[in-house]
């Protein structure tokens, strides 16, 4: 089976982001950007299943700019077969970029879609099961583990983290899986595959070719940072101590 | 471990930037959370050097054949730099002596069953690997060892003392420099040979107590009537003080890579301090005189950082570059030792307690200027080409 793996190119997860002056988003000027370290586990998971012969041919695909083919070359350094970039400049939306998937899926057929379960810059949690819905596929959300019996398999099995343990569920394929934390760990890519994915295919479409219109349905109204927090402060003893939670926290 | 904003290059390629990427992360999670324990034990677990070589960090520049990944100078010095990110300069030149001070003289010299016998466990960090050059007596000037090899039967008998050779108590293969003619004058008459641990009369005389690079193990090494034979001579006889030159090239521009990296780690902690240590009701940062004094020595390391870019370029183009070198090791010796005194003052008390990254590095930070070829050696070569 084919799998395909849409990667997110992000801030990266050591920068500290900074709020543009204006508070209209965050200031990605000379940031340092990855993959999204979910969607590494969604490579990295694909992979596997190639590796053990369940799948054939693992696509990543990234929305976005053209920047966005570093993303795709790392997902080919790890092992991806071919990558394809949806290229627009505009700003995407969770949305508009499960459209843009679909529009992917409808044109490549593959049997599974592996995403990260959310991007560690919007944190919306959302393109996974909204491709789930508009192409009508079972989905497997914050997945911990995969198995998958044989390359025609008609189910599998996925294991989820919920509170207070793991849900095991039956899951019809064609599907959509989200990766959680734990799904596994993401190999390094070496410098020989580093060089090979150079030579790895690389397909730029627009969103104009693929019928879809990624207009924002939402706005942004403002983007703040948290309020800072305040300095603490020492006491000299347990009777201040009692006082102050007395009578300055309220809490006793 | 945020390095700043990606500064782009002419010399740097996205595939660099890949490359780099996975040293970081290994150098995030799988040294900085380990590494003090191994300053204790004062070397570094071997099976973090078999993990290496599994990765395929230990043989970058080596042919494919032997299971590397054929890089060039600019690529490996990528590696350095990233490496170099680590706060531990032990660790990092237990790395770097193996890869590129040491196995480069089987690299460049070795013949085929030479290279077959040693170059996969080399690569794949099962055989570690030292340099034995440098004597009680003689150190930067290396026409003055005293080591001698005289030729017997089917073979050399090895006689002298090596020091400050890094790696030395727990190398599996030494790469050893010793006179082979007693007519030949100066740097002549020098010849290499590859010596196994176990060789009889080789033997580690002691573990040597340093100021800093603590999880670095460095010994001195004694050979008394030990016998290798002729199919260990590396390289031509005689010849020996040329393939040692030619190497040192490369060695000082691995010392440009440490500087830079400690340059920038020293600043990345100490940015960190000034901005959220409160002294007279403010951060330290808001001092102009702190400001001032961070941002030049953070233009200076970014000067380096390029100046051993093109160091890089250079060799990679196969130029002379001996005077760029020398004065790129002169240069990143010294800063680094600015840098690390600064930062470590800006960090008052703390900076003088051990257990501080930031400790660690001014101590390991001194060698730079030492090591390698030091200061005053360095700037010879420079003047003697101006």
């Amino acid at each position: 089976m084919k799998i395909l793996v849409p990667v997110k190119r992000v801030v990266d997860y050591n920068v500290k982001v900074r709020i543009k002056p204006d508070g209209s988003g965050v200031d990605i000027a000379n940031v340092k950007m990855s993959m999204n370290p979910f969607d590494e586990i969604a490579v990295e998971e694909a992979i596997r299943l190639r590796e053990k012969g369940i799948a054939t041919e693992v696509v990543a695909v990234s929305c976005g700019i053209a920047a966005c083919q570093e993303t795709l070359r790392n997902a080919l350094a790890l092992g991806a077969d071919r990558a394809i970039l949806v290229e627009t400049d505009a700003e995407l939306q969770p949305l508009a970029v499960a459209k843009l998937l679909k529009a992917l899926v409808d044109k490549e057929a593959p049997r599974l879609v592996i995403l990260g379960k959310q991007a560690i810059d919007d944190d919306a949690n959302q393109t996974g099961q909204m491709l789930a819905g508009l192409l009508g596929w079972a989905q497997a959300t914050s997945a911990s583990k995969v198995e998958i019996a044989a390359a025609d398999a008609a189910e599998m099995t996925v294991k989820r983290e919920i509170d207070g343990g793991l849900e095991t569920m039956q899951v019809k394929l064609p599907a959509i899986i989200t990766t959680d934390l734990r799904l596994n760990e993401p190999r390094y890519a070496t410098l020989p595959n580093i060089m090979k994915a150079k030579k790895k295919p690389l397909d730029t479409v627009k969103p104009d070719a693929l019928g879809v219109d990624v207009t924002p349905r939402l706005a942004t109204l403002k983007v703040a940072e948290p309020a800072k927090r305040r300095g603490g402060g020492k006491v000299a003893d347990v009777q201040e101590l009692v006082a102050k939670l007395r009578n300055e926290a309220k809490v006793i | 471990m945020a390095t700043g904003p990606v500064s782009e290059s002419i010399y740097i390629t996205a595939e660099h930037e890949l490359l780099r990427e996975q040293v970081r992360r290994f150098v995030d999670t799988e040294i900085e959370p380990f590494a003090a324990a191994w300053e204790e034990q004062g070397f570094v677990p071997r099976e973090v050097l078999r993990r290496m070589g599994s990765l395929g960090f230990l043989g970058l520049m080596y042919a494919p054949e032997h299971g590397g990944a054929g890089a060039d100078p600019l690529t490996n010095l990528v590696f350095a730099e990233a490496l170099s990110q680590s706060t531990f300069g032990g660790f990092i030149v237990t790395v770097l002596v193996h890869t590129d001070m040491a196995s480069p003289h089987l690299h460049n010299a070795g013949n085929a069953a030479q290279m077959a016998r040693y170059m996969p466990g080399i690569i794949k960090g099962e055989t570690i690997s030292a340099v034995a050059v440098t004597e009680p007596d003689a150190g930067s000037d290396v026409a003055g060892i005293r080591t001698r090899a005289e030729r017997a039967g089917d073979g050399f008998v090895l006689n002298g003392s090596k020091m400050f050779i890094t790696n030395g108590v727990h190398a599996d293969v030494y790469f050893v420099a010793a006179k082979t003619s007693r007519e030949a004058r100066g740097s002549h008459g020098i010849s290499m040979f590859i010596v196994d641990k176990g060789t009889p009369g080789f033997r580690v005389g002691r573990a040597l107590k340093k100021t800093g690079w603590l999880s670095s193990d460095t010994a001195e090494l004694i050979f008394e009537d030990c016998r290798i034979p002729a199919s260990n001579l590396l390289g031509r006889e005689n010849e020996g003080f040329r393939s040692v030159m030619k190497n040192f090239q490369n060695e000082r521009l691995m010392c440009g890579a440490m500087a830079v990296g400690h340059g920038q780690q020293a600043l990345r902690l100490t940015l960190e301090h000034v901005k959220q240590r409160q002294a007279f009701g403010k951060p330290l940062w808001d001092k102009q005189a702190i400001r001032q004094r961070l941002a030049m020595l953070s233009a200076k390391v970014e000067a380096l950082r390029s100046y051993t870019y093109h160091c890089a370029w250079l060799m990679s183009k196969d130029r002379d570059c001996v005077r760029e070198i020398s004065g790129l090791k002169a240069l990143a010796g010294e800063l680094a030792n600015e840098v690390l005194y600064t930062c470590q003052q800006f960090h008052g008390g703390m900076g003088y307690i051990r257990e501080t990254a930031i400790e660690r590095l001014w101590r390991d930070a001194r060698i730079l200027a030492i090591g390698g070829g030091a200061t005053e050696v360095m700037l010879e070569e420079v003047s003697k080409r101006l």
